[in-house]
């Protein structure tokens, strides 16, 4: 089936309000190229579960596609129609299941040898956009937290060298009751400017106590879910013809009831378990499943505060050992954790910088317990150390 | 990026050995590193046997670019062809065009046991020989897959051994069947003069499968000495799982692991003064500026980091000390060895390396 074919009883099979949305902007839909209109159905057929920010994009980037003229419109989307797709690809039925489409139109790219030519049309349309529908600013500046280094007793060579350039260093921070002056500064800008998922507490480990306000993701809350999916990935590796790919897609179709998630807030809950089908590692190492967390939360979420803390994870071991075993007992390496963890923060600060707002927002990273940390904002001197004296609730003001 | 400006800054005829005693040895690590963590400034600190001992002794390439699909079978099987392949990085499928090793054994009429793989990862059992029908079955290399010998050594108890059974990270669930021209494990005591007993001791001191693979090549060079030997790394792939610090691990092994190769070409008296080795990644990884990565991570976005990687060339006739900038394809390996060794790959679809001949 070709876009011009769409039919709005064919999107049947979705939740309530992406039906709406896509039924709303059918005429806009049924002109896309078939090597791009599954990237949009992928967003809209999970537009119910999304995150306010999410859902304001897609609606304006659809509003912007349904206001082009026939001649912008041809403009816009022209490299997108001169990706060749296969009779194979057109037959698989995209609308009820769109990121299978997009998964198996990326394998034919590779193939085909067409994946340069997609990514500079992606990356042109995308620019475009940005350029056309300019991104919402934030309602105040951003502020990004990053806590690395649990359980390290000590560690002798250089931390933050990627941030370093950006930012101040400085080695001799108070550190006491610092992660807890850092949760109390997220609860009162939660406080302060209230909006729902705005504000964000990631915890690679055991969630300290915090404001409620705040939305939190733990490694440990989650682990219940994880020995289910490990459970379930071991039974379906198991099954005759299972590949890589058929796994990745079985894992997709899991939703957070099949893993006995049930917070009772829908979106959040579908949020979570992503993180663990869709992520690479996050199912076996602590320190990725926190960093792939921000991550996803910056991207998708975009929120105004978000600290994350890292924990240690388990040794190495083979990946069986990995898959098989819970973390219960399981040896920790603290060390090379806080190593991942400095990439981490790095990685942290990189996605923030990637929203709106970004030459205003902030960032602070600690070594949890220890003297060190590092700050970046508007104002803040770049490439310089400070041997001063300092507490973390000072370094939070300069940045405010 | 241009790295010869942060590299360093005589040589010896390869002309005067007759062609049949020349010999190649290639390693490749399947799980690129990137510049960043190797051969740029910040990461010189990973690679200290690469930069101290062997740079100084090499040609370097700083930009080989892999235009092909960024899997780590499909990429090395297209660096042993000379040919982009398009076959499933996932299944258990030969190369379509003619290998290296084909071309080398057919047109140098050379016995299977002079040209050799080995490979960490069931995948790669079937990169030995293609399904080529001018080539293809009984003109290949044969395939070792070490992690495969020790747990078939080990009838399946392989408690003490699980951390030189490390999956090939890319697809950490899934193993390709078996089949192909791999080795058996009859064949260790036959052929490598190593009993399944000195086997498994040995492997009880080793750290990691590719400290394994290096072992197993040792053993090949000493007892078989091919003419052709090709090896492939795979440590370096943990990266998939979003440990930096494994990662780094990682490529500080497989430093180390290059130098004891080297040190063992130069103390092997089939192999001294007569070999050329090759060093290169199969490709490179993301970009942490590219949002649609995870940077290290993974090598899936297609950008320019995830294409392009380095490679190095040592041994006689190979000028040393000596580094290029201008960019050449992965694919040029192929044409390059047949004209060191003296076949003609004429399938492959790069050009030989004006530099190295």
């Amino acid at each position: 089936m070709l876009p011009r074919d769409l039919k709005a009883e064919q999107f049947s099979g979705y939740p309530p309000e992406g039906r709406k949305l896509v039924i709303h902007y059918l005429g806009a839909l049924r002109r896309l190229p078939l090597s791009f209109l599954p990237s949009v159905l992928r967003e809209a057929i999970e537009y119910d579960y999304k995150f306010p920010v999410e859902r304001k994009a897609l609606e304006r980037e659809l509003a912007n596609l349904n206001f082009l003229s026939a001649e912008q419109f041809a403009d816009w989307l022209h490299d997108f129609a001169t990706i060749r797709v296969s009779p194979a690809l057109e037959k698989i039925d995209w609308v009820d299941a769109p990121a299978q489409f997009v998964e198996q139109l990326s394998s034919y790219l590779w193939t085909t040898r067409q994946l340069d030519l997609f990514r500079a049309a992606a990356i042109a349309y995308a620019d475009r956009l940005h350029a056309t529908v300019p991104p919402e600013q934030p309602a105040t500046r951003r502020l990004g937290i990053t806590v690395v280094g649990q359980g390290v007793a000590s560690y002798d060579a250089p931390l933050f060298r990627k941030l370093r350039p950006h930012g101040a260093y400085y080695s001799r921070v108070n550190p006491e009751n610092g992660l807890r002056v850092l949760l109390d500064a997220v609860a009162e800008r939660a406080k302060a400017f209230s909006a729902p998922y705005a504000h964000w507490y990631v915890d690679g480990g055991q969630k300290t106590a915090h404001d409620t306000s705040l939305t939190s993701v733990s490694y440990s809350a989650l682990e219940p879910a994880r020995s289910t999916l490990l459970g379930k990935m071991r039974s379906e590796i198991d099954r005759p013809g299972m590949g890589p790919e058929a796994l990745r897609t079985r894992l997709a179709q899991l939703r957070p009831a099949d893993l006995g998630v049930h917070e009772g807030d829908e979106v959040l809950d579908r949020f979570r378990i992503k993180m663990l089908t869709e992520g690479s590692g996050t199912q076996i190492f602590s320190t990725t499943f926190a960093q792939w967390t921000a991550r996803e939360a910056l991207r998708r979420a975009q929120p105004l505060t978000l600290l994350v803390r890292f924990a240690p994870r388990q040794r190495q071991r083979s990946m069986n050992e990995l898959l098989t075993a819970s973390m219960g007992g399981a040896e920790l390496d603290p060390v090379g954790s806080l190593v991942d963890a400095d990439i981490g923060a790095y990685y942290n600060w990189l996605n923030q910088q990637r929203l709106p707002g970004a030459n205003q927002s902030s960032f602070l990273v600690w070594f949890e317990e220890h003297s060190q940390a590092l700050a970046i904002g508007p104002t803040t001197p770049r490439g310089t150390v400070s041997t001063s004296s300092t507490d973390l609730r000072q370094l939070l003001s300069s940045l405010a | 990026m241009a790295l010869g400006s942060s590299l360093l800054g005589s040589p010896v005829a390869l002309a005067g050995i007759p062609t049949k005693k020349r010999k190649v040895v290639v390693i490749t690590f399947g799980g690129g590193a990137r510049d960043q963590e190797t051969f740029a400034p910040e990461g010189q600190e990973n690679i200290p046997h690469l930069m101290r001992e062997l740079i100084p002794q090499s040609t370097f390439f700083t930009q080989v670019v892999n235009r092909g699909i960024l899997g780590h079978y499909v990429a090395t099987a297209s660096l042993a062809t000379g040919v982009y392949e398009t076959i499933n990085n996932f299944a258990s499928l030969p190369p379509e065009h003619p290998t290296v090793f084909e071309y080398f054994r057919k047109d140098l009429k050379r016995p299977s046991t002079d040209a050799w793989v080995v490979a960490p990862s069931n995948g790669f059992n079937r990169i030995g020989e293609s399904n080529s029908r001018t080539y293809g079955p009984g003109l290949g290399a044969s395939v070792i897959l070490p992690k495969h010998l020790l747990t078939a050594a080990m009838s399946g108890r392989t408690t003490d051994y699980e951390h030189l059974l490390r999956d090939n990270y890319e697809t950490p669930l899934y193993a390709p069947e078996l089949g192909g021209n791999e080795f058996q494990l009859r064949q260790l005591e036959m052929m490598l003069k190593l009993s399944v007993d000195d086997f498994k001791s040995h492997a009880l001191t080793l750290s990691s499968p590719d400290e394994l693979s290096v072992y197993i090549a040792r053993r090949l060079m000493r007892q078989l000495a091919p003419s052709l030997l090709w090896i492939t790394m795979h440590d370096i792939d943990i990266a998939h799982a979003g440990a930096y610090s494994l990662y780094i691990e990682g490529i500080r092994r497989t430093d180390r692991l290059c130098a004891e190769l080297w040190k063992a070409i130069q103390s092997e008296p089939e192999y001294a003064g007569n070999t050329t080795l090759f060093i290169l990644p199969d490709f490179g990884r993301d970009s942490d500026e590219d949002s649609g990565g995870n940077g290290f991570q993974h090598h899936r976005t297609g950008d320019a980091l995830s294409r392009t990687t380095w490679m190095m060339a040592l041994g006689p006739g190979i000028r040393e000390g000596v580094v290029y900038d201008r960019p050449m394809q992965s694919t040029d390996l192929v044409p390059t060895l047949g004209s060191l060794l003296g076949f003609s790959p004429s399938l492959a679809q790069g050009k030989p390396i004006a530099e190295l001949l």
